[in-house]
């Protein structure tokens, strides 16, 4: 049996780095209306704090605490995106034609809200999705 | 305000790229990989420190634009640079990478030498 390998330096600041990366990958998200950001790289951004999560610690670990199947997460993304833009056909709009308004809501005051966020969850989902499920297929292999 | 602002941020960020140039001259000068680790991660991370915090007070100065993402790219570079140097100093010590010439003690030597009786 190989002795336990000590990497807590390692250990430690990956509990906190990724704490960073996934709350500028949500800002990156929601900036991307009127700031440079969006579904495709908020997405990515969420998938890079996974991976650093997977090389830090190992594999089985990372899976038993995160159980998400992210085939289906892709899958669930480009349903999500199809849907938003069938929801403009209910109201005979042209399909994927976007609607947004000015809602007064509790705690943010007047906020414009826009069903693109919507298709931008679903494009965030399967970008997610897609990467991790190329890194865990490419790093599980065996001979 | 602005020529004030411009003032400080050219301080803070010509001083950062001269700490930078210091830290390429030491990766280019020194001799093996844990003294150009040494020279590469403690200067290059103040050099890109100063050179945010310079970008961070022209903003807040001139425009009044507090940005948080300066703020946290300070905190995460300053957090993960050292950290990295580290895993690749260890890297290179695992795999039996010599110390240069002129160094005079090998304390982990002993240690990890036990610790392959131990394993066997």
């Amino acid at each position: 049996m190989k002795p336990k390998p000590n990497d807590v330096i390692l250990h430690t600041v990956t509990k906190l780095a990724a704490v960073i990366i996934f709350t500028f990958s949500i800002d990156l998200f929601w900036a991307g209306h009127h700031f440079p950001g969006g579904g495709f790289i908020g997405g990515l951004t969420t998938a890079a704090g996974i991976v650093l999560l997977y090389l830090s610690f190992d594999i089985e670990r990372i899976q038993t605490n995160l159980p998400i199947d992210y085939k289906k997460m892709a899958a669930l993304g480009v349903l999500i995106s199809v849907a938003t833009g069938m929801g403009g056909m209910i109201y005979g709009d042209n399909f994927l034609e976007q609607a947004f308004g000015y809602f007064d809501l509790p705690v943010f005051g007047e906020t414009e809200l826009a069903t693109a966020v919507l298709f931008d969850i679903g494009v965030a989902f399967a970008v997610i999705g897609t990467a991790i499920t190329i890194i865990t297929s490419i790093s599980e292999d065996e001979l | 305000m602005k020529e004030s602002a411009e003032v400080i941020a050219g301080v803070f960020i010509l001083l950062g790229t001269i700490i930078s140039l210091i830290s390429a001259i030491g990766l280019v000068r020194l001799p093996d990989v844990y003294t150009r680790s040494h020279a590469a991660s403690k200067s290059s991370t103040v050099g890109v420190l100063f050179i945010l915090i310079g970008t961070l007070l022209y903003f807040l100065i001139s425009e009044g634009y507090f940005s948080i993402r300066l703020i946290l790219g300070i905190i995460f570079v300053f957090l993960t640079a050292p950290v990295g140097a580290h895993v690749i100093s260890r890297a290179a010590y695992r795999a039996n990478v010599p110390l240069t010439k002129s160094s005079v003690e090998d304390e982990l030597k002993d240690y990890f030498q036990e610790h392959e009786k131990e394993r066997g």
